[in-house]
């Protein structure tokens, strides 16, 4: 019992990484959130409410899929996709949303922010809030506004007002930024959903034990499917919510590797890319210490990737925890390599995947052979590809 | 003692309150910015708070991330700042100067690293907007090391232990945020302030700043009737973003700007 892991301390801090480095002005709504956050997670009320709806408003559990025919191809090991993507709305995003609405609705809050960066989390929260008849304003870069319109409609239809940032990168980064001066300008009755396992804590631990759903439900899935746990975890990591997911529950199985996997954009060495635990350092960003892209001034560095999801210049801090321990492993794909995921999953398997989740398909690519045939991977499938069509077409240069 | 400590000591015995202008370092321009905080300095500032230009202003409003955008096009960075630091403290060994921004910066370049660097310029108090009591234990224990102060925020919604704790680390005054928001935003609720003050000072004998708010001269006056001192921001940068083309008018605009804060500050 001595060596469980148990992460994050009482202020939030993973190792090194993680804390809270926020205004003075967000402080006491961190505190309440805080509380609200360990009182109601350990309320059986709450519990059941969460658990009824991830039932049957997102249509849990999600299957766990033997993807035969690409395993087979490949050549290697038996590749199972966890598949978020067939989740209301179409990625894993919605099951933190849920869990952290139903919180915002105990709390007596009636607004409702979001950051969003491809937009599948913006969607998840204006979905929660149309549910629950709240007010809902969802910051977005500028540029994602542009490459993700169809997310922008359907968070508009949803009674969300969308607010396109225009500072700064204008993508994921600035969006968050915005949120945070909305929430500091109206803390009395605004609740903050953030999407991914960043932020100050409680919001790397509570999103993580929100979307530790898909690892529960995988670890178990396996055990029925296969008899066995498997050998090997694959996700993207941008923020890294889906990733943090998958892999928390299989933290004390350590015979289970962990591969979260970065984008690389055009390639580490161009500079152009999203990947702060493969070429980052230690700072400090959006209320945590974790991985980030700065240079020598600590000055953010403008980061890329064709996946909006994906472009982001820090790291959940667990991630950061995680890689320094050597527990999990941070390869990267580039926005080539990507592709070839993208069209491999689709071909193979009659599945268009998200391009965030194309960079787990494309790194399972390489892993896949190199490993035995009763071996098992478990991809996070986390979100469909529908989102992506006009950014695949523009790239492709298709037209209809 | 401290420089800061000094000289809200030599304000209190001469019964008058301190005025702090911040600007942006490098806004518009790199080289407009010592000749500036010189020009400030004879308007009647008493302490200049000068920003550190950070890609990710997260609690400024437009005016400022402006400001730190025009700074970063030149890329005036928080070593740049230093230097600006110690050019200024050639010329004037009296005015204390505290460095404002944000924290990642001075993670990058060590903590260490950057104390060592602050006493080298000689600059006075550091305020790291994203740096609450809780975390700043090592920053601090560096910084107090050197006799640099490090000033901390107050919010209208920071209740007594909390102020008590910042009593605990902070030195050199606290800067009270006179409203919930980002700066440059809103106006300033007189009697709200004054109520929070008194909380404020039954729980600490520090000085206390009041910023966020202070827009003109009758801003400047109503704050130092209840206040240590008077944190003049925005105001003074959206001069500059008026006159980008004319940046002596900025200055111009500036140094008329602050007289007449101090004058009503006087009477």
């Amino acid at each position: 019992m001595t060596d469980r892991y148990d992460m994050p301390d009482a202020r939030g801090h993973f190792g090194p990484y993680g804390g809270i480095f926020v205004a003075e002005t967000l402080m006491p709504a961190i505190t309440e959130l805080n509380e609200a956050y360990q009182r109601y997670t350990q309320d059986p009320e709450f519990i059941a409410e969460l658990d009824a709806d991830l039932k049957d408003y997102v249509g849990r559990p999600s299957p766990l899929y033997h993807a035969e025919r690409w395993s087979q191809h490949l050549g290697g090991a038996q590749i199972y996709l966890k598949r978020e993507d067939l989740n209301h709305t179409g990625a894993h995003k919605v099951n933190n949303t849920v869990g952290q609405a139903l919180l915002a609705k105990r709390m007596g809050k009636t607004r409702i922010i979001a950051e969003t960066g491809a937009g599948q989390h913006g969607v998840a929260t204006a979905t929660v809030a149309a549910r629950l008849g709240l007010e809902c304003v969802v910051y977005m870069g500028a540029v994602d506004v542009a490459r993700q319109s169809l997310n922008v409609y359907r968070m508009k239809l949803l009674g969300a007002t969308v607010v396109p940032v225009e500072s700064g990168s204008k993508t994921l980064k600035d969006a968050l930024n915005e949120a945070l001066r909305d929430w500091v300008t109206n803390i009395d009755n605004t609740f903050y959903i953030i999407g991914t396992v960043a932020g100050p804590h409680p919001y790397p631990a509570m999103v993580r034990d929100f979307q530790a759903v898909i690892g529960r439900e995988a670890r178990q899935q396996c055990l029925d499917q296969a008899g066995k746990l498997p050998d090997a975890l694959v996700a993207c990591v941008g923020g890294g919510s889906n990733a943090i997911g998958l892999f928390y529950p299989f933290i004390d199985d350590a015979g289970v590797k962990m591969y979260g996997v970065e984008a690389a954009g055009d390639g580490i060495e161009t500079g152009r890319h999203s990947a702060p635990l493969s070429a980052g350092r230690p700072g400090v960003l959006h209320g945590n210490r974790t991985y980030l892209m700065a240079d020598d001034d600590g000055e953010i560095i403008e980061t890329h990737s064709i996946s909006a999801g994906l472009d982001y210049p820090g790291v959940g801090p667990e991630h950061a925890w995680l890689k320094d321990t050597g527990r999990a492993q941070y390869p990267n794909i580039t926005d080539d390599e990507a592709m070839a995921g993208f069209h491999a999953l689709t071909r193979m398997e009659g599945i268009i995947p998200a391009l965030e989740s194309s960079h787990a398909m494309a790194y399972a690519m390489k892993l896949a052979p190199t490993m035995r045939k009763d071996q098992i991977i478990i991809i996070n499938l986390s979100g469909r590809g529908d989102k992506d069509m006009q950014t695949i077409m523009q790239r492709e240069g298709i037209s209809l | 003692m401290s420089r800061l400590a000094n000289k809200f000591a030599e304000l209190k015995a001469s019964g008058r309150k301190a005025l702090i202008p911040f600007i942006t370092a490098g806004d518009p321009y790199p080289e407009f910015t010592v000749p500036l905080l010189h020009e400030m300095v004879a308007a009647g500032a008493d302490v200049i708070e000068l920003g550190v230009p950070f890609s990710d202003p997260m609690a400024d409003g437009p005016v400022i991330q402006r400001a730190s955008e025009r700074a970063l096009s030149h890329h005036v960075g928080l070593r740049k700042v230093l230097s600006m630091a110690m050019e200024f403290r050639k010329t004037d060994q009296d005015t204390p100067l505290v460095l404002m921004g944000y924290l990642n910066p001075i993670e990058i370049m060590g903590y260490e690293d950057f104390a060592n660097a602050v006493q080298r310029a000689e600059v006075d108090g550091v305020l790291t907007v994203d740096l609450p009591p809780e975390e700043s234990e090592s920053c601090v224990r560096m910084l107090r090391e050197r006799g640099i102060d490090q000033i901390f925020l107050l919010a209208p919604n920071t209740n007594a232990e909390r102020i008590q704790k910042m009593d605990a680390v902070g030195s050199g005054y606290l800067y009270y945020v006179s409203l919930k928001g980002v700066t440059g935003a809103g106006h300033l609720d007189t009697a709200d302030v004054e109520e929070k003050l008194q909380l404020i000072r039954q729980n600490t004998a520090l000085p206390v700043g009041v910023g966020f708010g202070v827009k003109d001269a009758d801003t400047a006056k109503t704050i130092a009737a209840i206040a240590d001192g008077v944190v003049v921001g925005s105001a003074l940068i959206s001069k500059i973003e008026a006159n980008l083309d004319d940046p002596q008018q900025a200055k111009h605009e500036i140094i008329t700007l602050l007289k007449s804060m101090r004058a009503a500050m006087d009477v």
